[in-house]
């Protein structure tokens, strides 16, 4: 026999066998990872029809308020019949809703955890035994009760979306859509709630999906964007307004053609002065602006556990004047959803960080025991802590001593921006407000908007107010 | 009642295999045979056991009487294998035999739940592999003369995969297997050996540079027929395994370096040429940007896989035949779903377990030849359980290999029973010659 080439070889057989031990260890560990972390989110999907099969063996969960109030639960008569029901009908129709015709909002979200029971072993075997179905998981959510139904009702019979959310940890407290539909009655509804003649997409959550142009609201990027430009001397900015700015054939009108007359930068920004802001709108650096933007999140996907659109920014260096004049004002084809806008308010809240907005806090068993619990989780900076004082303090004056008159209490401080925003020229503009209070240490941020509501000052202001009132009398 | 009697079952069946696997793990610690063979005796306790639950499950919950015939049938083949065994090879590998056994009865547990008709016909071509199989050790122990044919094996592999990639039917975009009186053929499955062996011998007459030269040109040929036959993940373990024994035969890690760069730029290079291979790559990358169309064999995978959660669904209480080719390269997932991650896993580290005893043996043969073939093949096998595994749990992109001994396929089982024999037989060899040295002494 021949002598070995290689003397090393079974020093070398070791180190390669230690390699592929080391490759299978990397599976092992993702492997868990995936079953232990991952998978509760990947098998959520809508494709995966293995879901559906385990309502046969267990009864659906409840979807709870923050507090336990039953938001939507099931029914079993005699004769093992079940029937989804919700108590509060169409209140909380677009954040819970619906479980017939697929699913959507949180009976979509949250359809495994409802469909999977952790009933204790002895109850099991008893159901088993006596072969009942086992309850379900119940998820508790983040919704408040009384908010939503402020909310709810300060909304009242007009279109538009309310989100109300936690800055410093994403909870999302209320979410409001309307139109709106009744969950209970939805089979029966189904064929005129789909119906092609039906334009008022009651289905569709404008909260989370709809896309309206943001208006003077978006003022506060256009801010922040002249901010980061000129940090030390962006309060020197000045400008006179008559009511209408005019640039070559090109004109920009003031809400209702009001002059404001004299406006340094924080009085700009307070009273909205649409001339100040497609001024300050040319002097800035397009691509700048644009990655301001994208900093904030528009032109991206936020990446939720529930369905969410893109706001859009279009604006690109090289734009003209028009469109320049129209974007720095939050008109032209800048496109953004309330629950975008709501975020950026709350990172603006919470000293630059943005917080994942979430609706479920915990799932627990029948038995009330906890079996997953959520905690909050952070986006990043969109901004730095320095520039989110500086927007905090404009905001502050928008309510002091500008359109957001509709706030100023001695109750507590608010910070805040209106927005009208004009998306038909024969149509009253869309009325905005974003803010959150108390200014000096934020508990609470929302956003509003009324379709067609007019000025965001005298129509969404006073809907913010009455969240913040609630809020603050508990 | 039932459901009680299943669910039960359920967990016991994963304490069964738990345990199993410790077992195989434990069996490494021990020097003396004494406690080794006690490990054996239980390992093949548990596997009757699981094999029973199994069967009682599926019988259960399909009340056909078909199912008790096969599993009596199944208990008698296991049965008489381990005997024979133990029969014909006094010095045989107990924890290979054991673990080849365990294997295939999670894989007919698993293809009997999925098809009845391909259960069937897996056991009956397990039975016949297994007797042919049988007389591998025999032969490895007498016929020194496999060493000395270095181009039968180059030629004859060369010449297969090439008819496969001339002749061969497409599936999934690649040409695998050819049509043999009826037979579905797949010979790459066969030529892993030959090719492991035509390297093994070359290398064992000389390690010259010019062996090498030579050796490299047969070896790349067999990969780019394979790559010509988009049998990527085949060629993707011949090359590994090439670069592997290379550095083995000659111990220059610039082999090992220069391979494993050359092989970087070769996948990046098949990126860029294969439309299928970018399809893999972006299913892998985000398959639910797809998921009705590229992305739907590894979502309805992962689907299966997380649903089923640590323990499973439980037999016939998940929906495996949702994906694409389940009984073959997807079948880690349909075991992942029904019997849970935890079984899973432990069919996963059985696997490395039969790697690891492969890597002993090659370590403890002292001519070259055994050597190079004990660590071709262990190599062989390690790849591919890790492409499989990885590719349906995304882990990697997805390959489309089968799991040896588990999978639904002829080709396969019968290639995986002839590497088992001949390092069975090899592990024999070492065991006489210890008992004669001892002898002598």
């Amino acid at each position: 026999m021949k002598a070995n080439a290689n003397p090393k070889a079974n020093h070398q057989i070791l180190i390669l066998t230690y390699g592929i031990v080391l490759l299978f260890i990397g599976l092992v560990v993702y492997y868990g990872y995936f079953l232990q972390v991952k998978s509760d989110s990947v098998i959520n999907n809508s494709y995966n029809a293995r879901l559906d099969s385990f309502a046969d063996r267990v009864v659906r969960g409840e979807i709870r308020s923050s507090n336990g109030q039953v938001l939507a639960r099931t029914d079993v008569d005699g004769e093992g019949h079940e029937t989804r029901v919700y108590p509060f009908d169409s209140m909380f129709a677009h954040a819970v809703g619906y479980s017939v015709n697929g699913k959507t909002g949180l009976e979509a979200q949250s359809n495994f955890y409802l469909l999977t029971s952790h009933v204790n072993i002895i109850e099991q075997v008893i159901n088993e035994l006596s072969s009942r179905k086992n309850q379900g998981d119940n998820v508790v959510t983040t919704l408040d009760v009384d908010l939503q139904k402020k909310a709810y009702e300060a909304l009242g019979k007009r279109n538009g979306a309310v989100v109300v959310m936690e800055p410093d940890t994403g909870k999302i407290l209320a979410m409001v859509s309307k139109p709106d539909y009744n969950p209970n009655t939805i089979l029966s509804d189904w064929n005129s709630l789909v119906a092609e003649e039906n334009t008022s997409g009651q289905l569709l959550n404008r909260a989370t999906q709809g896309l309206y142009p943001p208006g003077s609201t978006f003022k506060i990027v256009t801010a922040l964007e002249y901010i980061r430009e000129n940090p030390e001397s962006y309060k020197d900015y000045v400008f006179d307004c008559d009511g209408i700015y005019e640039n070559g054939d090109y004109s920009i009108k003031c809400y209702h053609e009001t002059a404001h007359g004299h406006q340094n930068f924080t009085q700009a920004f307070a009273n909205s002065c649409n001339g100040a802001f497609s001024n300050l709108g040319l002097m800035l650096d397009l691509s700048g602006l644009r990655n301001t933007s994208e900093q904030l999140l528009f032109n991206t996907d936020l990446s939720l556990p529930f369905p969410s659109n893109r706001s859009s920014y279009i604006m690109a260096p090289g734009a003209d004047t028009w469109q320049i004049l129209q974007t720095a004002i939050g008109q032209g084809q800048t496109q953004i959803t309330p629950l975008h806008n709501a975020m950026i308010t709350a990172a603006i809240a919470n000293g630059g960080t943005l917080m994942k907005p979430y609706l479920i806090d915990h799932v627990e068993n029948a038995g009330g025991d906890i079996i997953k619990k959520f905690v909050p989780q952070a986006y990043g900076n969109i901004m730095t802590a320095e520039e989110s004082a500086k927007i905090t303090e404009l905001m502050q004056a928008v309510v002091t001593e500008g359109t957001g008159s509709a706030l100023r209490t001695d109750a507590y401080t608010v910070a805040g921006k209106t927005g009208s925003a004009e998306f038909d020229k024969n149509k009253e503009t869309h009325a905005w407000f974003v803010g959150y209070a108390p200014a000096d240490h934020p508990k609470i941020a929302v956003s509003v908007i009324v379709e067609e509501g007019g000025s965001g000052g005298k129509t969404a202001a006073p809907i913010a107010r009455s969240l913040f009132d609630l809020y603050f009398s508990r | 009642m039932i459901n009680l009697i299943i669910d039960v079952s359920r967990y016991l069946m994963i304490l069964l295999i738990a345990l199993y696997t410790y077992l195989n793990f434990r069996y490494f610690s021990f020097q003396d045979d004494k406690r080794k063979n006690s490990i054996c005796r239980r390992q093949n306790i548990l596997m009757f056991l699981i094999h029973l639950l199994a069967y009682g499950i599926i019988w259960l919950e399909t009340e056909d009487e078909r199912m008790l015939v096969f599993y009596g049938a199944q208990v008698l083949f296991f049965f008489a294998y381990l005997f024979l065994y133990r029969l014909f090879y006094r010095n045989r590998s107990k924890l290979l035999v054991n673990n080849m056994c365990m294997l295939l009865s999670i894989g007919f547990i698993m293809l009997t739940r999925l098809s009845f008709d391909k259960a069937v016909k897996q056991f009956t071509i397990v039975v016949v592999a297994a007797a042919i199989t049988c007389i591998i050790p025999f032969i490895i122990d007498r016929v020194w003369q496999l060493s000395k044919i270095p181009w039968v094996y180059g030629i004859g592999g060369v010449i297969l995969l090439g008819i496969v990639c001339v002749a061969g039917t497409t599936s999934y975009g690649a040409q695998l297997s050819i049509g043999v009186a009826g037979f579905s053929f797949q010979p790459s499955e066969f030529v892993k050996i030959s090719y492991v062996f035509f390297i093994a011998t070359m290398f064992y007459r000389s390690v010259s540079n010019r062996t090498i030269l030579l050796v490299s040109g047969v070896s790349a040929l067999h990969v780019l027929i394979l790559v010509l036959s988009k049998d990527l993940g085949s060629a993707l373990i011949f090359f590994i395994t090439y670069v592997f024994m290379l550095f083995i035969a000659t111990g220059k890690w610039r082999y090992l370096i220069g391979g494993t760069v050359g092989g970087i730029l070769a996948s990046t290079f098949a990126f860029q040429l294969f439309s299928h291979v970018k399809t893999r790559v972006a299913a892998w990358l985000n398959p639910w940007s797809d998921i009705a169309g590229k992305g739907y064999q590894i979502s309805q995978s992962l689907f299966a896989i997380g649903t089923g959660g640590w323990f499973g669904m439980g037999l016939y209480r998940g929906m495996p035949r949702k994906i694409p080719v389940v009984e073959k390269d997807f079948i880690f997932s349909a075991i992942s779903e029904e019997m849970g991650g935890i079984f899973a896993l432990c069919v996963l580290l059985i696997c490395l377990g039969c790697f690891l005893q492969f890597m002993m043996i090659a370590g403890n043969m002292q001519a070259v030849f055994y050597k190079l073939i004990a660590f071709g093949l262990g190599m062989i096998y390690a790849i591919q359980v890790f492409l499989t595994v990885g590719g349906v749990t995304k882990f990697i992109p997805s390959t489309g290999v089968t799991l040896p001994l588990v999978s639904y396929g002829g080709s396969s089982v019968l290639s995986t029973f002839i590497i088992f024999g001949i390092i069975q037989g090899l592990y024999i060899l070492k065991r006489n010659e210890e008992e004669e040295d001892q002898y002598e002494s």
